[in-house]
């Protein structure tokens, strides 16, 4: 038997956890039904990751709230999730192993040292360059400095989480940080963003899952994510659709509207300008989402969710006020204002007319020809 | 900033204060034009001179049975085209929204299927307006820039609504973009063009008809 963990075949640790092959192509099968991938795929996969080496994986936490480690330790079944951490060799993860301090990044850059060019980099929260990279730092390096290091020798990167893919909250304004997204950092590596405020667990597992089983970035949109899990919008797979062609808008949260499960439109919901899967495979099980539960969607996988204006004011209306939102009152000032230097200047410009008018009326007097 | 956060943002209210400076601007540089005295007696009393232009704004805006024949069909158009746009500007949910987060108020709204319909009628009662813009050889003659921008930018507004609602033709994050920045180009276009009708229309008429009436003509 093998004694280095990475020489040990996903199949073989299986093996040793108790899990069975068909056990195991069942979640095969239930993954590749995640990622939308043919029915055959299932035991394809099963079979490409059972004879394979199991990837080394360097898990690094930044600037961010852990929600996404959170998240990800939390997929619907604990057991695949077990599994999940038996398919990737976890050689670093500052929240979750058990080492700590120098141990901790001796490991680290032993599996870097390892493993270079092989393994695979997560990304968990932004990076902040402010103040020399001062305000994120652990074993004494800055978090820029370690992601720039251990970027060099990564096969591909895996953004987990809209702070690690998008800047999240702590690149909102006024970004007191100096806070930047991973592809602010690093250019010359494959990088896939699972954004996300949290991600949902099994877009973290299947996205990882899909990298690991064909060793290629998956299909990506504009901002870098896969297609798989994030083709279609929240509002377009929302079942509340329906309400929405119909014109049906709950509004407020405890009107009849609300209580029949109307469209959360005119609530603020963003659905219809997120991109995510959280309509279809949902969360903790399949149980609900957050719509389902009776909130409209806060768009928290795309870029920038946080400065787009007010959570609770619906796509279509004006936001411009600090809070994201307009009131009727700063629009009375702003109108009020506007109206009264546009009647100036009409007034003004009447009375230029009536100058010229009344000269030219008494030019017209003056060359008339005089009666004798 | 995305398009959509500019759309609805920044661009928005900058549209608005043009809007409203413009619209004030025009309005009173129109109140304050210099009227020149008519020296005539006058052959009604200012009531019924202010009664007559009231009338005027009434009896203009219905087609004159004498020319019924040839101008009903203009007329049941312009006013077929305008019925339309109210009702979708006026009474589709997320225009109410709309209004109701600029000035406090709403109201209800028609369901969307029904706005949907009335907008592709108002599409299409659109292009019929410019088709007869371009075939009738005196309305072509009367015609400027003025009148083909103003319809292309009411239109455009139009087109993106309807595309935004119904998701064809792009992202829905890019068509409400490209809707609410159409509008926010009309709110500018809107003071400056013959869309400044919508304000000058009854006043004209009723200008027009208190002076008809006070050199005793009808409206």
């Amino acid at each position: 038997m093998p004694n280095d963990k990475q020489d040990v075949t996903v199949g073989e640790m299986l093996r040793r956890h108790g899990i069975s092959r068909r056990g195991f192509i069942k979640f095969c099968t239930a993954a590749a039904s995640a990622m939308a991938l043919p029915p055959i795929m299932g035991p394809a996969m099963a079979e490409q990751l059972i004879n394979a080496r199991r990837p080394s994986v360097i898990y690094l936490s930044f600037q961010e709230c852990t929600g996404c480690l959170e998240s990800f330790t939390r997929s619907f079944a604990p057991t695949i999730e077990s599994l999940i951490f038996n398919i990737i060799s976890l050689d670093y993860d500052d929240t979750l192993m058990a080492a700590a301090g120098a141990a901790a990044e001796t490991a680290r850059a032993k599996a870097m040292q390892e493993n270079f060019g092989k393994y695979v980099l997560i990304v968990d929260g932004s990076v902040p360059t402010g103040a020399g990279g001062g305000y994120c730092t652990a074993g004494g390096h800055s978090a820029v400095d370690t992601l720039r290091e251990a970027a060099k020798g990564a096969a591909a990167i895996v953004c987990v989480g809209t702070c690690a893919s998008f800047g999240g909250i702590p690149f909102a304004d006024p970004n007191p940080t100096q806070a930047w997204p991973v592809t602010g950092i690093v250019g010359d590596k494959p990088i896939i963003n699972v954004s996300g405020c949290p991600p949902i667990p099994e877009v973290i597992t299947g996205t990882l899952l899909q990298f690991v089983t064909t060793g290629k970035v998956p299909d990506l949109d504009e901002h870098r994510r896969p297609k798989v899990f994030f083709g279609n919008t929240i509002h377009d797979r929302c079942y509340r659709r329906p309400f929405y062609d119909q014109g049906k808008f709950a509004k407020s949260f405890d009107d009849e509207g609300a209580r029949n499960g109307w469209c959360l439109y005119e609530l603020g919901c963003k659905g219809p300008t997120t991109y995510n899967a959280c309509a279809t495979l949902k969360w903790n099980g399949g149980t609900s989402f957050p719509i389902e539960s009776g909130h409209g969607c806060l768009g928290c996988s795309e870029p920038n969710f946080w400065d787009k204006g007010s959570f609770y004011s619906a796509l279509s209306n004006p936001a411009w006020g600090k809070a994201g939102e307009t009131s009727p009152l700063e629009v009375l000032k702003i109108a009020g204002a506007a109206a009264v230097v546009g009647g100036v200047v009409g007034a003004a410009s009447a009375g230029v007319g009536r100058m010229r008018q009344h000269r030219q009326e008494q030019r017209s007097v003056d060359n008339e020809p005089k009666g004798g | 900033m995305d398009l959509l956060s500019f759309a609805r943002g920044p661009g928005l209210k900058v549209a608005l204060v043009v809007f409203c400076l413009g619209v004030a601007w025009r309005i009173v540089a129109f109140a304050l034009l210099r009227i020149r005295r008519d020296l005539n007696e006058p052959r009604a009393s200012l009531l019924r001179s202010l009664g007559g232009g009231l009338v005027a704004v009434g009896s203009r805006s219905w087609p004159h049975p004498e020319f019924i024949g040839r101008t009903g069909a203009g007329e049941a158009l312009g006013y077929s085209y305008h019925l339309g746009l109210f009702a979708v500007v006026l009474l589709f949910a997320p225009h109410i929204s709309f209004f109701g987060s600029l000035f406090g108020v709403t109201w209800p709204a028609l369901p969307s299927s029904v706005i949907t319909v009335i907008s592709v009628l108002t599409f299409t009662l659109f292009l019929a307006v410019l088709f007869r813009r371009v075939t009738n050889a005196v309305m072509r003659m009367l015609s400027n820039f003025d009148d083909y921008f103003s319809w292309f930018i009411t239109m455009l507004v139009i087109v993106t609504g309807l595309a935004a609602t119904s998701h064809i033709g792009g992202p829905y994050e890019t068509l409400l973009g490209l809707h609410i920045l159409s509008f926010d180009a009309l709110l500018v276009w809107f003071p400056f063009g013959k869309l400044m009708h919508a304000f000058y229309i009854f006043p004209s008429r009723a200008i027009n008809g208190a002076l008809l009436a006070r050199k005793g003509a009808i409206s």
